[in-house]
């Protein structure tokens, strides 16, 4: 898929986002926007995936580490059919099997079960390192967030993966620089990533991560070592006031924010 | 039943696991081994040596180490991921919540040196709480050998059971209980030796204490039940609702804090279904002072003559029957 019909199904992945965001009254709105580009290059192009057969040997991984923003992972295997599209309207309702965090028993597509943050790194580091031993050419990506990057356990999966010699492994930074609380400056500021990530022995790009010809090659590039891309990002991308803010984290736009974030992404249409 | 100790000779039970795990290792390559460092501790020297390759050493990083385990059943592997009891339960328990019991990843935790076997290094190094820790996350089965026997054969049923299992293991030696040949069974407690005056339960380094226990009190005339009950996760209700209900008294003790362990599982049952007076022995809410193993079982109540003490006072609390 070429990376115009990339960037009008990422659209049609926000419209569906922010609205059932607004549906349920709860979502991660900022960091999905920020995501939703590279969730839909890798789900519409670089992942060999097969929705009918989640679970074949073969398939790419994908874990999302930054489990919060479940709802952008939803609408994506929804529409690449793995779940029915309907169903993401049951987001967050009683016995949904679309929880606030993606649950792998339950959701097919779905690796691993996150939600606490700095646990689908070591995990990816596990699924590539058995690629290694078993002879699998599948492609293991994860993909964290930068206030993330905080916990400590990535730092000894950055380790790991460099001595297990774990060129069969993409990390992507979802580096929108807003955690929870305050922006990642003001917190502990981890960026720049790019050298330390290269001095842990990993190969480093840094790209836009709300632009599809920047993500696609950086997503498909390969070489001798664990890649990391630092996906430099914008919280809330494609809604104008949520960028740049720490506010709209896990804040529910208002009836008349909704019609203007509708507003603008159908703009982009 | 009524077995007698069928051995004196001490084992080391750790030379059990890591026997069968070299066996499976020959008969199924996806079998791999994974380490914090702890190649020496987890007995793991024979396996690297013929398996260099499905040796996963990850370094001292517990957290990595039971995240890399669960990526590993991923890819489809049957990883057994060792670490000292302490950092591999206490260090990493979100893992273990997260990555392995709650995404079902079929991954064979083996928590080596466990309770007091580091007894003189101190509480840190001390795994009194992860009985505590793990029973309380769905899908894990919690499992603690009382020999070598039970152990070998603990682990060729983690190798075939589809799902995360967490083995405790001990380094301190304890002698043969069970028969050679014996085949391990979930959630099922092994009756050693059957008596209607009160009924003893332990697993791991305590269910010999406990038989040798009952001879002391059958000595003094009194008939005790002991049952090795393995496992703390699912607990077999049917055997402590029969214990209570024949018995009338239940005495347990443990390698472990008498809070939240094998004793608190059994009391639940019996609480609820089968009320008994019930002594439950073991390190008693505190952090142990320095120590053996050995030494700190005795101090906390768990020589066989004192629990033959322990039995009689409970024995006393029965209800007397019109």
């Amino acid at each position: 898929m070429q990376t115009n019909d990339l960037e009008g199904i990422a659209r049609q992945i926000r419209h569906r986002d922010l609205q059932a965001v607004v549906e349920a009254g709860a979502g991660h709105i900022g960091g999905e926007m920020s995501a939703i580009d590279i969730l839909t290059a890798l789900y519409f192009r670089v992942l060999r995936v097969w929705p009918d057969q989640p679970r074949i040997p073969q398939r790419d991984r994908f874990v999302l580490s930054k489990g919060h923003v479940a709802l952008a992972l939803y609408v994506t295997l929804a529409k690449r059919g793995f779940i029915p599209e309907e169903e993401v309207s049951t987001f967050l309702k009683p016995h949904s099997r679309l929880n606030g965090h993606p649950n792998c028993n339950k959701v097919p597509g779905v690796e691993t079960n996150t939600g606490p943050l700095g646990h689908g790194l070591p995990v990816a580091v596990g699924m590539a390192k058995a690629a290694k031993l078993t002879g699998a050419d599948y492609h293991t990506y994860v993909m964290t967030g930068d206030g993330e990057m905080q916990e400590g356990s990535n730092w000894e999966a950055i380790s790991a993966a460099a001595q297990f010699g774990l060129d069969n492994l993409t990390l992507i930074i979802d580096h929108n620089r807003f955690q929870q609380g305050a922006s990642l400056k003001d917190t502990n500021n981890l960026a720049p990533f790019k050298p330390k990530l290269e001095a842990f022995g990993w190969d480093v790009t840094e790209i836009n991560g709300n632009t599809m010809a920047e993500i696609v090659p950086a997503l498909e590039r390969r070489g001798g070592k664990p890649h990391c891309i630092v996906a430099h990002t914008n919280k809330g991308h494609g809604i104008s006031f949520m960028q740049d803010t720490v506010d709209w984290h896990h804040k529910v736009p208002n009836q008349d924010q909704y019609k203007i974030a509708l507003g603008e992404l159908s703009e982009a249409n | 039943m009524n077995a007698v100790t069928t051995s004196r000779k001490l084992h080391d039970c750790r030379d059990a696991f890591v026997s069968v795990l070299e066996r499976l290792g020959e008969e199924n390559t996806k079998v791999v081994a994974v380490c914090n460092d702890s190649v020496g501790s987890s007995k793991l020297g024979g396996f690297k040596t013929k398996y260099p390759e499905r040796l996963v050493n990850v370094g001292i990083a517990e957290q990595n180490l039971v995240g890399v385990g669960a990526g590993l059943a991923n890819g489809g592997l049957l990883p057994f991921v060792c670490g000292a009891s302490p950092f591999l339960t206490g260090r990493a328990l979100e893992q273990i919540k997260a990555d392995i019991a709650y995404s079902n990843a079929n991954v064979k935790l083996i928590g080596i040196s466990s309770g007091m076997a580091y007894g003189e290094l101190g509480p840190t190094h001390h795994s009194i709480e992860d009985f505590a820790w793990t029973r309380v996350l769905p899908n894990l089965p919690v499992v603690a050998p009382c020999d070598s026997i039970e152990t070998a054969a603990a682990v060729e049923w983690a190798a075939s059971y589809d799902g995360p299992v967490f083995l405790r293991l001990s380094r301190v030696g304890v002698p043969d209980l069970l028969p050679a040949g014996h085949t391990f069974e979930l959630g099922k407690a092994n009756l050693l030796r059957d008596g209607d005056a009160v009924t003893l339960i332990a697993n791991g380094t305590l269910t010999h204490r406990m038989m040798t226990a009952a001879e002391i009190l059958a000595e003094r005339g009194i008939e005790a039940r002991v049952l090795n009950m393995a496992t703390v996760r699912p607990i077999d209700v049917e055997a402590v609702v029969a214990a209570a209900r024949d018995t009338g008294a239940i005495l347990t003790a443990e390698e472990h804090s008498t809070y939240g362990g094998l004793g608190s599982a059994i009391a639940e049952v019996v609480v609820a279904q089968a009320p008994v007076p019930m002594k439950i022995l073991g390190v008693p809410g505190i952090f142990a002072p320095t120590g053996s193993a050995e030494f700190l079982l005795d101090e906390f109540g768990m020589s066989p003559a004192a629990v033959a003490d322990a039995a009689v006072e409970l024995i006393a609390r029965k209800p007397v029957r019109a």
